[in-house]
């Protein structure tokens, strides 16, 4: 404890000497968030610093191997660095999903020098992967996928399409699922590439989202050529890797978005200021009801998390509730969004407008419907809950 | 605190499942309820449990007591949600033993060995409206001799046919819905005034009608200070909520268990019901609901027994989350089961009814919702 109490108070003093202020102040725009890679635009300096600050410590991914340029910080440590991070609400700096997906499943499946090449360029945020896993024919039914990887003796020629791939056209890196063997059944002919987006017969062409931003795509795959080296675990067994990975997406979906805590404001406290009260009682008391309960699920979620956590840590795990988080946590974060909506009324539905900040929440209203598809839609969490922990026949 | 159970707690988690298994299945529930046992719990029951030291395990130690704290007693009263397991633990073990440890040392001393010995029941004689509201007393009491007069009637006093002991809630001062005025009596069911309805319950519990008619209590039998029961009060119902959260839970982890069993044996249209995905995602969907019911419930318990400002805001939330999965639990149980589970012969039955009694039971979801909300300032 009181090793613990030291770290506490070194951290605390580094993060007041090393946060620049302007990464104290809340997010409101897209540009805020900081995503890395080589193309990376830092809105200001502070952005940068801070990124190149955190990056140096391993402080992006804590609890890595410093070897693999993470924090080396126990699970206590890292723990500790958020509740300061907390405290004096300094931003995330880097948003990554080389630190949310691609790392977890390189630290168990990839080879030294795979480790070696990624890991750290991960941490410091200098390369920016996208994930290339749906395509136009294989979405729930992931292991339908067609994309071929054609064994050429020193590389794999990689042809096909991907499809509702994230950032693609700002990616420097594609974690992808290919066929390496078209007659094995399904779920066995399947492989983990990794590779350059910059490669030749790579193409992207982008997405307009309802929202009207376009943050994904689709993309191509003309006779691209991937260095063997590139094959991540073993030929052929690439689904084990998918779904490995596909659980940190779905606990990074389930958690990031749901809870009332963290950093983000509760649905009650905005209804608060927006409405206002009425002796002591929100003056909308139609729309209190949906609110409280709302706040219980919210809670209730928030401390599901916090005991799921508990019981890894000591060993009670219960097992196979990243389909829980997934599913419960992006149902709620739907329903929060259209709480927000209801709680504003006309104002919420205005998309642009003279002010600061018109339309920002219609659009995180629309992005949010996304939550229950991506990373596995919320039917197909609950097939896997039905079958992994229910045990039921046939599903 | 950890939200998981210690060592210490995961066996008496263990030893009350297997205790409640043994002793108080529902079979015997079945066998009270046809035998039209009057108080709709075996006295045998009780007095095993006190030897098992959970009567007493609110008690200090040094009344006797295991003294175990909250989270021990809801893992208790899950156990006998399991199992449907009747008995008086609620209204005596953990409402009797709160409210007592807010008494004098001569109250102490004499009610707190009784109550972990098993040998003297309790019962909380508050509510008045058929829709709970703690503060609303009417009854009232007014100075008399050395004492108090007291009049009035109390609808739902659980366990009260069965009471040695009444805890009545009469008000000394104040309007009939104001806080303040509240004092709490302990009142001698078989002194003179004092009227006892029997009143059974949809699931087979005994309840009953308290009239009170100009009944003379002592000063000595004033319980905290007088004006000022309402504190007392919220306490008992606060431990007696987050207990019957847990036999909530209970209860909807074993309709959960019976349905989904269910799934796998029973076929038609010459496959398993539970390949039906219809059917597969209600229960996937209940498995998730029950998930969060569990931590709430446990936050509750673990705030009670770290005495949190917070407590009565995790206890209503836990109140209303178990309340409404173990509605939502028993619902699909029946439903699941079609046609035999609405026979009496089958159990899943009894599961509905108690859980439909025991989220009615100190507030149900919609009053606890409005609780969470002023609580949280809107
Ligand atoms: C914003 C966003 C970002 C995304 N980013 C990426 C990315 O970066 N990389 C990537 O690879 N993919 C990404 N995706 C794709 C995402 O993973 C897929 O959209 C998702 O898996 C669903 O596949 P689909 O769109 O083909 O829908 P379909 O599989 O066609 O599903 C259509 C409907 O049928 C239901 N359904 C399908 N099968 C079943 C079943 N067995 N039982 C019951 N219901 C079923 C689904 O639940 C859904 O409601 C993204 C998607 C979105 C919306």
């Amino acid at each position: 404890m009181a090793d613990l109490d030291t770290f506490r108070a070194e951290t605390r003093a580094w993060l007041e000497a090393n946060c620049p202020p302007e990464m104290r102040e809340p997010i409101r725009d897209d540009d805020d968030v900081c995503w890395g890679g080589r193309n990376c635009q830092f809105k200001n300096d502070a952005q940068r610093v801070w990124l190149e600050r955190m990056g140096a410590k391993g402080w992006t991914v804590p609890e890595w191997p410093a070897d693999y340029g993470g924090g080396g910080l126990s699970r206590a440590e890292a723990k500790v660095l958020s509740e300061e991070m907390r405290r004096i609400k300094a931003r995330s700096p880097l948003s990554s999903f080389g630190i949310w997906m691609l790392g977890p499943a390189l630290l168990k499946y990839g080879n030294e020098a795979q480790k070696k090449e990624h890991l750290p360029k991960i941490a410091r945020g200098e390369i920016r992967w996208c994930q290339g896993y749906s395509e136009p024919g294989a979405g729930s039914d992931l292991a339908s996928l067609r994309t071929s990887a054609e064994d050429k003796g020193d590389h794999y020629l990689v042809n096909g399409s991907k499809v509702w791939t994230s950032y693609a056209d700002k990616a420097d890196w594609i974690f992808c699922l290919v066929r390496t063997d078209p007659a094995a059944p399904k779920h066995l002919g399947i492989s983990f590439l990794l590779f350059d987006m910059a490669s030749p017969g790579v193409s992207t062409s982008p997405i307009k989202l309802i929202s009207g931003s376009s943050p994904f795509c689709q993309t191509f795959f003309d006779n691209v050529k991937v260095p063997k080296e590139n094959l991540m675990g073993t030929a052929g067994k690439g689904w084990d890797i998918a779904k490995y990975l596909l659980t940190h997406e779905r606990d990074m979906i389930g958690g990031s978005d749901s809870t009332g805590g963290g950093q983000r404001d509760s649905v009650s406290n905005i209804a608060k200021r927006l409405i206002g009260l009425d002796a002591a009682i929100l003056a909308d008391t139609a729309l209190r009801t949906d609110i409280a309960r709302h706040e219980i699920n919210a809670l209730a979620f928030s401390l599901t998390m916090e005991r799921v956590m508990a019981e890894t840590k000591s060993g009670q795990g219960t097992g196979a509730l990243s389909s829980m988080l997934k599913y419960y946590g992006t149902e709620l974060n739907k329903e929060r969004m259209q709480l927000l909506m209801s709680i504003r009324g006309s104002d919420g539905l205005v998309f642009d407008g003279e002010e600061k900040g018109d339309g920002d929440l219609a659009r995180s209203w629309l992005r949010s419907r996304a939550n229950s598809i991506e990373g596995g839609t919320s039917e197909v969490q609950l097939n896997i809950i039905a079958k992994r922990v229910l045990d039921l026949p046939g599903a | 605190m950890p939200l998981i159970l210690t060592d210490d707690q995961q066996m008496i988690r263990d030893s009350a499942d297997g205790f409640f298994k043994d002793e108080a299945p529902v079979a015997l529930h079945r066998q009270l309820r046809d035998s039209a046992e009057p108080n709709g719990f075996s006295r045998d029951v009780w007095a095993k449990m006190a030897e098992m030291g959970f009567a007493g395990v609110l008690v200090p130690e040094a009344h006797g007591g295991a003294d175990m704290g909250h989270v021990a007693a809801g893992i208790i009263m899950e156990a006998m949600g399991k199992n449907l397991s009747a008995a008086p633990m609620l209204s005596t073990a953990v409402l009797g033993a709160t409210a007592l440890k807010a008494g004098t040392p001569e109250q102490q001393a004499k009610y707190l060995p009784l109550i972990a010995q098993g040998a003297h029941l309790l019962a909380l004689a508050a509510d008045e409206a058929a829709r709970h509201k703690p503060n609303h007393v009417a009854t009232t009491a007014t100075p008399s001799g050395n004492g108090f007069k007291l009049n009035g009637v109390k609808g739902f006093v659980l366990d009260g046919a069965a009471a040695d002991t009444l805890i009545v809630a009469a008000r000394t001062s104040g309007e009939t819905d104001d806080h303040a005025g509240i004092t709490l009596f302990l009142v001698n069911p078989k002194a003179d005034g004092v009227k006892i309805d029997r009143r059974h319950m949809v699931d087979n519990r005994g309840a009953a009608r308290v009239t009170l008619s100009d009944v003379q209590v002592d000063g000595a039998d004033v319980l905290g200070a007088v004006g000022e029961g309402h504190a007392i009060l919220e306490k008992m119902l606060d431990a007696g909520r987050a207990c019957l959260a847990a036999e909530m839970l209970g209860v909807s982890g074993t309709s959960f268990a019976m349905t989904v069993d269910y799934l796998k044996q029973r076929e038609q249209f010459g496959q398993k019901i539970g390949s039906f995905q219809a059917l597969q995602h209600r229960a996937a969907h209940l498995f998730c609901e029950i998930e969060l019911a569990r931590s709430a419930t446990l936050k509750a318990l673990q705030a009670l027994d770290e005495g949190s400002d917070r407590a009565p805001m995790f206890v209503s939330l836990a109140k209303a989350k178990a309340g409404e999965v173990a509605i939502l639990a028993s619902n699909e149980g029946v439903q699941m089961h079609g046609g035999i589970g609405m026979t009496d012969a089958f159990d899943i039955g009894f599961f509905m009814k108690r859980a439909r009694a025991a989220q009615e039971t100190f507030g149900d979801a919609a009053f606890h919702s409005d609780r969470i909300a002023r609580q949280l300032g809107y």
